[in-house]
């Protein structure tokens, strides 16, 4: 059948891209007003470039933790450990004895611990019948313990010039930091999209009880969802220690809520399947703009709070309302 | 009636004043029609129900009880006909209003809070109150007055409802109807939650009302419970009386089941050869507690098997069962020679299922057609991990023209579909991964009558390919058109195997609602 091709995609479609869009333009927006507040800074193109720059790589680590939060969302669950598995994984990896192994020793072990603390939340979640908000709350409380633990409390240097290296060199003119929340958004985007591993997602957070009756096995599917954050956490917690070349217990504190904030401003729905990749990058960038923006115009940063958490309810207010005009027509 | 604090709730009868005399007319129905968009579901209906009284209300599902009780307790305002309420017309807006003139219902599924105590349940939106505060001592006081009433003081008010069984619960229900003076009381199938001994605790409760001159409305598929507890019966058939007032025990059964048959609707169902192959499931010994009992069948390639049995009588849950959707007690179900163990395993060895709720069990309503019908293949339709979506759309458009879905786009949302095609979009989930057993739970609720003789004949046709098919409706019509064998079910048992051409509607009637044609002492065929 030829027509199927012809006709409209799905608004489904239409509405992530109406949204994205209006994203870009809250974005445009914001640089508006930066333009308005220090118009000398602004006119100069080689600071506005640099300052672009600036602004990516601060999403940097952040973006990657709400990639794997975008799929747990879309899964259907929640994930609030992820800033201590950060900080978990950090310490970890820049302990003497991790250090001695060397760059590769350090990365290894930070993505490992990040896996295995995320397995242990699927676990809970998946075959523990716990309701993700306590097993993640719960494993957010352990994991800072453990962390506290292991550092002794003290922020731990790292001395890896590798490690180091990564915050502060470019490839092809951009930040190695950027590049590499590229390349993770961008397999994201595959595994959302192109791979059974996404479709899958997408159906048991759509209709868990439509998926166990098709065939799919939710429990291991859903364990494998905190175990892909918890990869995310591990990835984060490299990029972080690279940019303070330190780690410490109390590193990474509150990313569950940013990167929560910026999945949701991205179209995700919290009751989960549906979602997008693109959505949730640029919410991470609008909130990483905004945090600039206040630098730049030496703002408060109790502020700047007030406007994060305004712009949060006025998203999830659009959101509402697309879906009651949808329904209506 | 006293102002200021509540009379005493302990008076049974609300005994005096404003108290009907036994016998007298307190509600009276004539002429009421309720439509709703596309479907009219009462159109003519009467029921007249006096003081102290058990009146009998019997019907076949649709028929319209639904809708009339809701009526009767301020739900649905009727949009023609008269409701007249102790000798005056009334038109309640809310059900507020009708618990306050003295209705009370009490819906199959008890509407309670859980997680509050039993004083707190049956004073639920009137507790006795000083200045704001509950008084919390007074209402326990009274709630243990009524339900000392009721023969079953050993309750305590303070209990949670949640620690309560279901013969409780229902208690508890009575004692709010009881503490706003109702007087009178609607039961919707009040045995279908009860064990056996049960059902007669209820009965003496239900004569101790009527004994005091409260009224009560019984809805009960079971001809037994009408003729032990009922006065008399009035009988809906497809949104109309069919017969008024006909006393409940000495009406012969034939009489009421001829009363409930011989719908309006048109069934059609297309001619059909049934080429029965060889043996593809069977089920031995079948058990879940307290849902289904020893329930052993087969299905062979290319037949249709029906189960006809009422809700609550463990069909459904039969079929997950077979699926690998719950877990067996005890029994087997091979499929192809292979035991059967969890969904995954029964979807491998060809099993498929097209759920009763098609919405929260079924489909994924904010994807797209194709998605939906490729949920149990796209992995097998993709290479190394990645979907193939080009050959999803292929592939998914092919099975719906073969279903002739309409319209025919797979990429629109499914929730933009009519009930009979997203029952196609389902049934092609299943054709798409080379299913060779389909189970059916109510394959035609919600969906219209033109659609469904589209589905029987998408039925049909998947038998001629070879395909079983394993059927569950409450229509017994459906049953008896589409299957070449019928097992009929009854409170968790299978009760009676025959052909399908052996039986008549009326016979399927009988077994489902009283049992067995022979023991219950009636005439056979």
């Amino acid at each position: 059948m030829t027509t199927a091709r012809n006709l409209p995609v799905s608004w489904m479609r239409n509405v992530a891209w109406t949204r994205n869009l209006a994203l870009v333009g809250v974005l445009i927006v914001l640089f508006v007003v930066g333009a308005l507040i220090r118009p000398d800074l602004y006119s100069d193109a080689d600071w506005v470039v640099n300052n672009t720059l600036v602004i990516l790589q601060h999403s940097a680590a952040i973006g990657v933790v709400t990639v794997g939060m975008t799929f747990v969302i879309i899964g259907g669950g929640i994930d609030l450990s992820v800033g201590a598995l950060i900080a978990l994984a950090g310490v970890w990896s820049t302990t003497v004895a991790t250090q001695s192994f060397g760059p590769g020793g350090m990365i290894f072990c930070a993505l490992a611990v990040g896996i295995g603390a995320g397995l242990v939340n699927g676990i809970l979640v998946a075959y523990g019948k716990l309701v993700p908000f306590i097993a993640t709350l719960a494993m957010l409380v352990a994991a800072r313990g453990l962390a506290a633990q292991i550092s002794g409390k003290q922020t731990q240097i790292s001395g890896d010039q590798f490690i180091n290296g990564l915050a502060r060199t470019r490839i092809l003119g951009v930040p190695t930091l950027v590049v590499i929340l590229i390349v993770v958004a961008g397999l994201g985007w595959v595994l959302l999209n192109r791979t059974t591993f996404g479709r899958r997602t997408v159906a048991i957070g759509g209709n868990a009880e439509a998926a166990r009756l098709a065939g799919i096995n939710i429990r291991r599917h859903t364990m494998l969802l905190y175990a892909l954050s918890g990869l995310c956490c591990g990835i984060a917690a490299v990029m972080l220690t690279s940019l303070a070349t330190s780690s410490q217990a109390a590193a990474a504190e509150l990313y569950e809520l940013d990167a929560i904030a910026a999945a949701i401003i991205g179209g995700t729905l919290l009751s989960g399947g549906r979602g997008t990749i693109v959505g949730s990058m640029i919410g991470v960038v609008v909130f990483s703009t905004i945090t600039n923006l206040f630098a730049i115009a030496n703002l408060p940063t109790e502020v700047q709070n007030m406007v994060k958490g305004g712009i949060i309810v006025v998203a999830v207010l659009v959101q509402q309302l697309q879906f009651r005009l949808k329904k209506r027509t | 009636m006293n102002t200021g604090e509540k009379p005493g709730a302990v008076s049974i009868s609300g005994d005096g004043e404003a108290g009907a005399m036994r016998g007298d007319v307190i509600l009276r129905l004539s002429d009421v029609v309720k439509t709703f968009p596309g479907v009219v579901a009462l159109s003519g209906v009467e029921l007249e129900v006096r003081a102290g009284e058990v009146h009998c209300l019997l019907g076949q599902n649709g028929a319209g009880k639904s809708t009339l009780i809701k009526i009767l307790a301020g739900v649905h305002a009727p949009d023609e006909g008269t409701v007249e309420w102790l000798g005056g017309p009334v038109s309640f807006g809310n059900p507020l209003a009708a618990v306050r003139a003295g209705i009370a219902t009490i819906y199959q599924e008890l509407d309670l809070v859980d997680d509050l105590s039993v004083a707190e349940n049956v004073f639920l939106g009137h507790e006795p109150e000083r200045a704001g505060f509950v008084r919390n001592g007074q209402m326990k006081r009274e709630t243990a007055a009524i339900l000392t009433r009721l023969g079953h003081g050993e309750i305590d008010p303070g209990r949670m409802v949640r620690d309560l069984s279901n013969a409780g619960k229902q208690l508890v229900s009575m004692a709010r109807a009881l503490s706003h003076q109702a007087k009178l009381i609607i039961m919707d199938e009040p045995s279908a939650v009860l064990a056996h001994d049960e059902v007669a605790n209820l009965f003496r409760i239900i004569r101790d009302l009527t004994a005091h001159g409260i009224a009560v409305i019984y809805i009960s598929h079971r001809l037994e419970e009408i003729r032990e507890i009922g006065d008399r019966v009035t009988v809906l058939k497809d949104g109309r009386t069919s017969a008024v007032n006909l006393p409940a025990r000495t009406t012969a059964t034939r009489e009421l089941v001829s009363r409930m048959t011989g719908r309006n609707i048109e069934y059609v169902f297309p001619p059909r050869v049934a080429v029965v192959g060889e043996k593809l499931l069977e089920v031995t010994n079948l058990t879940r507690d307290r849902e289904f009992h020893d329930v052993s069948l087969t299905v062979h390639s290319g037949e249709i098997v029906g189960i006809a049995g009422l809700v609550g009588s463990g069909r459904s849950e039969l079929l997950e069962t077979i699926f690998g959707a719950r877990r067996a007690d005890d029994g087997t179900v091979v499929m192809n020679g292979k035991t059967i163990k969890g969904v995954s395993a029964a979807v491998r060895n060809g099993l498929g299922m097209a759920p009763e709720e098609r919405k929260s069990q079924a489909l994924l309503l904010g994807e797209p057609v194709y998605r939906n019908m490729t949920l149990t293949t796209f992995s097998s339709l993709g290479h190394g991990g990645f979907t193939d979506i080009g050959r999803e759309l292929e592939a998914a458009t092919r099975v719906a023209e073969q279903l002739q879905v309409r319209p025919l786009d797979v990429r629109r949302l499914v929730n933009t579909l009519s009930g009979g095609n997203q029952q196609k979009v389902v049934v092609g989930r299943w054709l798409l991964g080379g299913t060779k057993l389909l189970l059916l739970d109510e394959p035609t609720r919600g969906v219209d009558v033109g659609a469904r003789a589209e589905l029987y004949q998408v039925i049909h046709d998947l038998t001629a390919t070879g395909v079983g098919v394993l059927l569950v409706s409450s229509e017994v019509p459906e049953v008896l058109g589409l299957a070449d064998r019928v097992l009929v079910m009854r409170e968790g048992r299978i009760i009676r195997t025959a052909d399908a051409g052996l039986l008549t509607e009326d016979d399927v009637l009988d077994l489902v609602m009283a049992g067995s044609l022979h023991t219950n002492g009636d005439e056979t065929t």
